[in-house]
């Protein structure tokens, strides 16, 4: 059968190329003093923000606004840091969208490269800038949970899709929901990284957004009463499993009832 | 339990069939078939299915394969009885009945391949039959010998069924509006038309923030129309570049788009901001079907994807509460695009 | 007759046979002939799956409600809780989630939707590319063909009347479609939709009639059209022994030897079918929520039969074929219509089109191996491939989510990639397959002399044998 031997065929070609590229590219090092202090302090953080971050935010967080070269002749540039507070960072570092390795990239989910300590100091050096929000704290809000479903629906899933599985917008990737912890969906929906659009308290309150956090929490365990979820993504997987477990059992079933073939 | 019963007991008859069995000599057995003792016979006709040898073995799988279907059939009365609706499984439920129904199938399979007789039959395939076929012509023609103005009957006859089948799909008409394609170009916006949020409130336009993107409705009109749903997002009016004629459209850069796909008709649920305009693509609206995408600065074009048109802009205005109104209907037409419909010169 | 005996079975067959006068026909019915292989019953499994369908399709029309009036969700599903939804979707989430056996019954009837068109789709490669469809067959696949289209747009319908966010921006899409259809698009929409999308009330109405009446109806009466032309003309065949020959054909009965098999089958069918339905999640409709036309998900799908047009439609240039400011030919009629136009029309004209280049109009039983003929196969596989890319770049913004090929790089590859590997693949099948012909020649050769050499030393006689279909009468 031609359709799914070739599928088999695009698929190792889709894959193999994306993974070789991904293990070429050269992972970011992280620039630290000689000994770090023990607790998490501003001090800290202005010494790892110039060794890490001054390359492309600027001299305390002014912003490069047009891309020069920055160490190493790597060019660098970004927005300026002194009005995001430290809902901003929080969110980049603990979500490991930054450091970029380069100023060309989509930020996106990545390792975590800095230590909690590092990310707190960094924190209180660019919460320190300039008035900024603080770090949200939202409470999930199960009991809400159908507001949130109705919220998300009116505000994320044209990008997010409807159970939180990620896509594609023109130009970009948006990352899946699942791994994000209530504090970073609540940064983001305030922050609009990247390509996201930015959702004011007006918009979208604090209440509302403890429903969408619910929900969203709610799809990492979506009700998969029917059986086996696969991604819950719709009919993409389910033809999937159509084709390669399906046809191929009722091809089989059809072999088991079928006459041994005579040979000659 | 009830169902273990029902086993036990089948599997007590099946010992016992087998062990029967086992005393009985293969040539008196019952349901073998009575050929082999008439082989020796010479007047007997010769059987038109050859008698084949028994295989007891193979019964004996199909018996228990059968009893096997009979309970998963049971077990499901069983799931479905013993669980409340919320914590019925229905995986449990898809085991039972398609495990029922995956055994007869073993069952009948192994009846197929080991108890009934598979015979090798030979036959001729069928030919066409020329001898009809011209008996069935001499018989059409020979009965119209008593009609002499063939070509005018049959063409009134023609002409009648043509006539019959116009006048009985008529009432297809009714369908819709079909000669007065007039409702595809109607939107519920016009000059004055208040926009209010999914829930009836009427948006302010202090309220419209940028980077971000707001759904509005024309006051008293049904959120389902395809016409009514706009997009509204606030830019930095410097940086507009919208056509000439659109002067004015979009107040404090507030613009406002139709929410339907201009290629079919999707809903353009995805606005794109660039956090970092230096490195990052620039504002866009998006379809998620397909991916069109459009440039809100220039007025809606289409700056990648198939859509073939620009998304249609509603002029804005502010009234003197601070309200959005529209200041007129769109730029063009709403949502897919059919044969000669004319769109409206820019 | 000594053959007779008496075993409760006499009376009815007498019984019948005095009344309907049944017996020649149940007579010769039994001793039908069915060719030995399993590939022939890849038809047979669509058939099953229409039955599972039929069946369960019955038992959801005793919920399902098609309405789009509005009304709030009280139900058991805390997310929807409520929410304003169209009682069409709501009675279907009670049916999936408040109706014991309601949600298997659902699922169940879903995957053999998916696994109907399945079967279809291998039942029509295995007849292509064994030239089964030549005359005297022609009929046979043509109603095959029409039988794919009625059961394309059947499904369309099914997994449209649930209402769900996911089936909503469906049914605008094929709205879109439908519109962009030369001269008639509109009226031909105003008269469905009976107003501009999302329609009037009644709209649901005429989709549940033609969901679960009419095109049913339509797919039986092909389905009994397209056995009964079988049975008028018989399977044809393999050449797997000398026995079979055009003329000739060799096979088991239907009874004893085909009925349990047959019978088998459909068990087995539709037992796999139910045990995706109870183990394989398909299409959580709770999860989609309520549709509204000013609502959107990102990488909407439809069922897999259908994704080849989303493809289509996502891989067209932006253009709009206009005159003045008159649009003449909207975008969505390259991908959504034109194109499967093309590929139902090439399908069902193929006996046609193959006798135009082959000149061969002789009767034909003996069923050829794909190398048999390279032409047919190299197109059938290049026309296979060039449908099969278009369908797989209706995954791309997936494969980007999760590999990574961006979807510009994915879009520019397959745009020259569904021309290209086609035609690579014509020229390479085509030549496959001649070398496998001449390698089989050479074995002919060589069996053949070694059976003449074998036989001049026993008794001789001529033996006639060839690997080419033989011409008829």
């Amino acid at each position: 059968m031609i359709g799914p031997r070739l599928t088999a065929v695009i698929i190792v070609a889709l894959l193999a190329g994306p993974t070789a590229v991904a293990l070429a590219a050269t992972q970011v090092g992280i620039v630290r003093p000689t000994s770090e202090p023990a607790r998490p302090s501003a001090a800290l953080g202005a010494q790892l923000y110039a060794g890490n971050c001054a390359s492309c935010h600027g001299i305390a967080g002014a912003g490069i606004s047009a891309a020069r070269p920055g160490a190493g002749a790597v060019p660098g540039a970004g927005p300026p840091l002194r009005r995001v507070g430290a809902l901003a960072v929080d969110f980049y570092l603990r979500r490991g969208y930054m450091p970029l390795s380069s100023i060309h990239d989509e930020p996106g989910d990545q390792r975590v490269l800095f230590s909690d300590k590092e990310i707190r100091s960094l924190v209180a050096y660019v919460a320190g800038l300039g008035r900024g929000p603080a770090i949200p704290h939202p409470v999930p809000d199960p009991a809400n949970i159908s507001d949130g479903f109705s919220l998300f629906t009116d505000h994320c899933s044209g990008c997010h899709q409807l159970v939180g599985r990620g896509g594609f917008v023109t130009g970009a990737k948006v990352p899946p929901l699942q791994s994000i912890a209530p504090t970073q969906i609540a940064e983001a929906v305030r922050i609009g990284p990247y390509l996201m659009p930015r959702f004011s308290r007006t918009q979208i309150s604090d209440r509302q957004l403890n429903a969408i956090i619910a929900y969203v929490q709610s799809t990492s365990h979506p009700d998969n009463r029917g059986g086996w979820g696969i991604g819950n993504l719709g009919p993409i997987p389910e033809g999937l499993v159509a084709w390669w477990i399906g046809a191929p059992l009722l091809v089989l079933s059809a072999r088991a009832v079928s006459r041994r073939r005579r040979s000659g | 339990m009830r169902p273990w019963h029902w086993v036990l007991g089948l599997l007590a008859l099946v010992a016992r069939r087998l062990r029967r069995r086992g005393g009985e000599t293969p040539g008196t057995a019952p349901g073998v078939p009575a050929g082999s003792e008439r082989g020796g016979d010479g007047d007997t006709p010769e059987p038109i299915v050859p008698a084949g040898s028994p295989e007891r073995g193979a019964e004996n799988v199909v018996l228990g394969l059968l009893g096997l279907a009979c309970v998963f059939a049971i077990g499901f009365v069983v799931v479905y009885a013993a669980f409340d609706v919320a914590a019925l499984p229905n995986e449990l439920l898809g085991i039972c009945l398609g495990g029922s129904l995956v055994c007869i199938g073993a069952a009948l399979a192994v009846v197929a391949k080991r108890l009934v007789v598979t015979e090798e039959l030979e036959e001729e395939y069928p030919q066409a039959n020329p001898e009809q076929q011209r008996e069935v012509l001499e018989i059409v023609h020979e009965s119209g010998s008593r009609i002499t103005r063939k070509r005018l009957l049959v063409g009134a006859g023609l002409a009648t069924g043509g006539a019959l089948s116009a006048a009985a799909l008529t009432p297809t008409l009714s369908l819709g509006p079909i000669w007065d394609t007039g409702p595809l170009d109607q939107t519920p916006w016009g000059r004055g038309v208040r926009v209010v949020d999914e829930s009836g409130r009427p948006m302010a336009a202090a309220d419209i923030r940028q980077r971000t993107f707001y759904t509005g409705f024309p006051e008293g009109a049904s959120t389902e129309l395809i016409g009514a749903p706009v997009v509204i997002i606030r830019v930095d009016p410097a940086k507009l570049e919208l056509p000439a004629n659109r002067h004015g459209w979009a107040p404090g850069g507030i613009l406002a788009f139709s929410k339907i796909c201009t290629h079919a008709g999707c809903a353009v649920a995805l606005y794109r901001k660039p956090l970092f305009p230096v490195l990052e693509p620039n504002n866009a609206l998006v379809c998620p079907c397909h991916y069109s995408t459009f440039d809100p600065y220039t007025g809606g074009t289409v700056i990648y994807g198939p859509a073939g048109r620009p998304l249609p802009q509603l002029p804005l205005m502010v009234d003197d509460a601070g309200a959005l109104r529209a200041a007129g209907n769109f730029s063009g037409r709403v949502g897919p695009a059919w044969w000669a419909a004319r769109e409206r010169p820019t | 007759m000594s053959r007779q005996r008496h075993d409760g079975l006499e009376d009815p067959v007498r019984f019948i046979d005095e009344r309907a006068s049944a017996a020649p026909l149940m007579r010769k019915a039994m001793r039908y002939l069915f060719p030995d292989h399993w590939s022939f019953l890849l038809g047979e499994i669509a058939l099953y799956a229409f039955i599972v369908l039929v069946v369960t399709g019955v038992y959801l029309a005793l919920f399902y409600v098609p309405s789009t009036a509005q009304s709030v969700y009280n139900g058991t599903y805390a997310p929807l809780r409520g929410t304003m939804m169209s009682d069409a979707y709501k009675s279907v989430l009670q049916l999936s989630l408040e109706h014991k056996a309601g949600l298997l019954l659902r699922q169940t009837h879903h995957w053999a939707a998916d696994l109907f068109l399945v079967a279809i789709v291998m039942h029509l490669m295995r007849v292509f590319f064994t030239g089964a469809f030549r005359r005297p067959r022609e009929l046979t696949w043509i109603i095959g063909v029409t039988m794919l289209g009625a059961a394309l747009l059947e499904g369309f319908l099914g997994y449209s009347l649930v209402d769900d966010l996911l089936s909503g921006m469906g049914i605008a899409i094929a709205y879109g479609v439908g519109l962009s259809l030369p001269i008639i698009g509109g009226p031909l929409m105003l008269a469905i939709f009976g107003a501009p999308f999302p329609g009037k009330p009644e709209f649901f109405g005429r989709m549940y009639i033609a969901h679960v009446f009419l095109l049913p109806a339509v797919l039986a009466a092909l389905i009994g059209a397209h056995l009964a032309l079988i049975a008028a003309r018989h399977h044809t065949q393999f050449r797997e022994s000398k026995r079979t020959t055009n003329t000739r054909m060799v096979g088991a009965p239907l009874f004893p030897a085909q009925v349990p098999r047959s019978m088998g089958l459909m068990f087995l069918v539709a037992g796999i079918l139910f045990l995706f339905g109870g183990l394989v999640q398909i299409n959580p409709i709770w999860q989609w929520g309520p549709f509204h036309p000013y609502l959107g998900e990102n990488g909407a799908q439809p069922d897999w039969y259908l994704g080849w047009l989303i493809g289509a439609l996502r891989l067209t240039p932006s253009f709009d074929v206009t005159v003045g400011h008159y649009t003449l030919i909207p975008n969505p009629f390259w991908g959504g219509a034109l194109f499967p136009l093309i590929v139902l029309g090439v399908l069902a004209g193929w006996p046609f089109i193959e006798r135009r280049f082959s000149g061969d109009r002789a009767v034909h039983n003996i069923a050829e191996r794909p190398r048999d003929a390279p032409n047919r196969t190299a197109f059938g596989v290049a026309f296979l491939t060039w449908v099969f890319l278009i369908f797989a770049f209706g995954a791309a913004d997936r494969i980007f989510v999760l590999a990574g090929l961006s979807y510009d790089t994915q879009l520019y590859i397959f745009r020259i990639g569904i021309w290209v590997v086609p035609l690579a693949l014509f020229v390479l099948v085509r030549r496959v397959c001649r070398q496998l012909q001449a390698a089989d020649a050479v074995q002919a050769i060589q069996e053949q002399a070694e059976e003449e050499a074998e036989q001049e030393t026993q008794r001789p006689q001529p033996v006639l044998r060839s690997t080419r279909s033989e011409p008829t009468a």
